[in-house]
């Protein structure tokens, strides 16, 4: 059946939030984004408090329903949409198992999935995140030179990693983890590259950079070094078997389709932000939207605010349907690669917009335009560029294999 | 019911797009280019195409029909209908121009007289006379007017492309009463109803459009479209625009089809074009924004099925459709690269038809 309502459940989780973001986050903004890599507390107290008590998960990483249908990826969402809403760099602040609890959900053994993700039920807040990104490689993740050699009940791993959102906090702040993606066997490519869990204080991790950036401030982008790193024999997720294909590589590919439109949904609360903004703003000039009127016959202005509206309903539609689908446990990944990419160029341009409509008022870092749309342009990079997901999608299309269209 | 997403039609509405788009391959889309270079349509896009019983199915049992009209049920039909042929669609969908807005919004009177008439065997056009000659019209700010005078209303105004003008038997007129849009039902014959020359478009070219002058044109005051309260004419918008962005996704989607097709099997440098990110980014955006636009139409033609207001959703969904439609069609045509712009292929008529979607209004209802 087609319909647009919005489960119930759904709304009932966006009552709390709401609340956060407009008070607490919308508040504190401009101040973590001053005070860069400071860790906004308040918000992470607040929010790891809500998911003890009530088990709710505010950051990506819902995984499929084992069987029948439900609404978490769906009601994820629109948490995270609302949250981005009020500030995307806090919202990714978030404590929780997120992208590195999905990358386990998605790759690990039953008995590693209670092992590892335990932590996050309970005690102080913690973060996990995902180490795959090199200096030299970005979205060519089989060119991954990080290794994990085995030495007797231990891998050992040597590499660097780049790009580790929240790499700080998940193994420096707290007793989380980093999922290291590593080659056991460089000869075979992607086949040998396997996710390893490594815990706060082993011995030969260290986070040695933080990056700083145009937007996203409160989030930390880490470098973390790997040398000759121990961890437990079962701390490679999944099989270490290299011709295994199903749950290395593809692991991660298949961590992606559930976490794309979260990223999809957090650029487009930060669109939502900027629309709702900008047209307070010019309400308050007296300047009325003539909706319904043909769109030669409005104003620049009037066109410009119509376009943004019609594309972040378009992109805001995709990504509730890529993620209806991953509920209805059915394959997403030209929908999640779609509503990426859409969400994408939307908020890229809807935020440069808004700037631009305001004038010296949006460019002003006295109102948030300016910082919205230095936040913005990250939900076009990570969790793969718009290019990426674009190839991806034109592969599925056209029936291709990545060596037919490179 | 705690309310729910779904983004999937029904099994029964799955069953009508397969006919419809049995229909739409076998009888719009071999008809095509011949109809475009003739400016005239097969007889059997009607014919074959009334038997599909889409507008019946629309109407209640009492007028004749044997359904319910759906916004959604008709959006995904007119989908299927604009990848046939955009000519062959709003010819076979113009009866709907009349039957519609009686059904959603004319008086009980109305509907008893009118209704049993697009119910039958066979298809009879319908008319509508909303665009006007004029590069700033606007529905919401007609320069046709109505005014009342003894007893019945006069209608002065020009109107352009007018779907079966000389055809139809009733003509549905929107004019500005008091400022305000309004629908009046003008009977053929009816002296004042002046029927031009027939419109040379650069797009729709088979289906039959007319210039037609409204000069001192009396009618009785029972045919204002919902009697003399009058009728909600922006409502008759809102199921317009879900209409013409529907069919802007078949246009949109038979392009988007054809340039994949293409693309897969064009041989340049030793390999498919479709093998370099060029064109294959092309088709990627392609999609996308065809399935976001399906998206939209979808959105605001529940909202209507639901009596709920979608008019800023359909509003926003007619704009991007018409967007995607004619970014779409261009890079069909920019895919065949010179082969695009040789009328032996469709992609060029598409591009042509696509341009409309923005220009043109009223042209379809569901």
């Amino acid at each position: 059946m087609i319909s647009f309502e919005r489960p119930a459940q759904v709304d009932a989780r966006l009552q709390f939030v709401r609340e956060v973001a407009s008070g607490l986050m919308r508040e504190q903004a401009r101040y973590y984004d001053e005070h860069e890599h400071e860790i906004p507390w308040e918000f992470v107290n607040l929010m790891w408090e809500r998911q003890l008590t009530t088990g709710e998960s505010f950051r990506s990483g819902t995984q499929r329903p084992a069987n029948g249908a439900s609404v978490a990826s769906q009601t994820l969402v629109h948490v995270i949409e609302m949250l981005s809403w009020g500030d995307a760099g806090i919202y990714l602040c978030g404590p929780g198992a997120g992208l590195g609890g999905a990358a386990v959900e998605a790759t690990g053994t039953p008995e590693q999935k209670v092992r590892f993700l335990a932590r996050y039920k309970e005690g102080k807040p913690k973060w996990a995140s995902m180490a795959m990104t090199e200096a030299h490689c970005g979205s060519d993740t089989a060119a991954i030179r990080t290794t994990a050699v085995r030495d007797g009940d231990s891998w050992i791993l040597n590499g660097e990693k780049i790009f580790v959102t929240s790499g700080h906090k998940s193994v420096i702040d707290s007793d989380g983890f980093m999922v290291v993606w590593a080659t056991v066997d460089a000869a075979a490519g992607r086949a040998g590259i396997k996710p390893f869990i490594v815990e706060a204080g082993a011995p030969g991790l260290s986070i040695t950079k933080l990056e700083h950036k145009l937007g996203i401030r409160a989030s930390d982008t880490a470098v973390a070094v790997l040398e000759s790193c121990r961890v437990p024999l079962d701390n490679l997720l999944g099989s270490p078997d290299v011709v295994d294909l199903t749950k290395g590589f593809k692991g991660a590919m298949a961590t992606f389709d559930a976490t794309r439109p979260s990223v999809a949904a957090s650029a487009l609360g930060i669109a939502r932000a900027t629309l709702e903004l900008l047209k307070e703003k010019l309400a308050e000039q007296g300047v009325t939207i003539r909706y319904g009127r043909p769109r030669h016959l409005l104003t620049a202005l009037e066109r410009d605010i119509v376009d943004i509206e019609a594309q972040l309903r378009a992109g805001w539609l995709m990504t509730v349907k890529a993620t209806w689908l991953m509920d209805q446990r059915k394959p997403n990944t030209v929908e999640s690669s779609m509503c990426k990419v859409k969400a994408g160029d939307v908020v890229t341009r809807a935020t440069q917009k808004g700037v631009e409509l305001m004038g010296p008022l949006g460019y002003s870092r006295r109102l948030l335009f300016e910082k919205w749309m230095r936040d913005a342009k990250i939900n076009d990079l990570f969790e793969g560029t718009g290019q990426i997901n674009r190839l991806i999608i034109a592969r599925r299309i056209l029936g291709y294999t990545s060596k037919e269209l490179k | 019911m705690s309310g729910a997403f779904g983004f999937e039609p029904s099994d029964e509405q799955k069953t009508l797009i397969e006919t419809v788009r049995r229909f739409a391959a076998r009888e719009l889309r071999p008809e095509l280019r011949a109809a475009d270079d003739s400016s005239t349509l097969p007889e059997s896009a009607t014919r074959a195409g009334w038997e599909l019983g889409l507008l019946p199915a629309s109407l209640p049992e009492s007028f004749g029909g044997f359904g319910e009209r759906s916004a959604v049920t008709g959006a995904l039909a007119a989908e299927e209908l604009g990848w046939g042929d955009l000519a062959g669609a709003l010819a076979l969908m113009s009866p709907n121009l009349v039957a519609l807005p009686v059904l959603l919004r004319g008086s009980e009177a109305q509907k008893q007289e009118l209704l049993p008439r697009f119910a039958g065997e066979a298809w009879r056009p319908g008319a509508a006379a909303l665009m006007e000659p004029r590069y700033d019209f606007d529905a919401s700010a007609l320069q046709t007017r109505a005014v009342r005078r003894n007893g019945q209303y006069v209608l002065d105004g020009w109107k352009c492309n007018v779907p079966y003008a000389a055809e139809s038997e009733w003509l549905l007129a929107y004019a500005a009463l008091d400022g305000e849009s309004q629908a009046f039902l003008v009977k053929r014959g009816t002296p004042g109803l002046v029927i031009g020359d027939r419109e040379s478009n650069m797009g729709v070219k088979a289906l039959p459009l007319y210039a037609v002058e409204l000069r001192e044109c009396a009618i009785p005051a029972s045919q204002r479209l919902g009697g003399e309260a009058g009728a909600d004419v922006a409502a008759l918008l809102d199921a317009s625009r879900v209409a013409w962005a529907a069919l802007a996704l078949g246009v949109g989607r038979a392009a988007y089809e054809y340039a994949l097709d293409y693309a897969k099997n064009r041989k340049a440098f030793g390999e498919a074009i479709a093998q370099r990110q060029a064109i294959a980014f092309m088709l990627a955006e392609m999609t996308t924004e065809l399935e976001c636009a399906r998206l939209l139409v979808w959105e605001a033609a529940w909202l209507l099925d639901q009596g709920r207001d979608g008019s800023r959703e359909a509003y926003l969904a007619k704009n991007f459709a018409d967007d995607m439609a004619l970014m779409v069609t261009d890079r069909a045509v920019q895919i065949l690269g010179g082969h695009g712009y040789i009328r032996d292929y469709p992609v060029e008529l598409w591009l042509r038809n696509a341009r409309g979607f923005a220009v043109l209004e009223g042209l379809a209802i569901v």
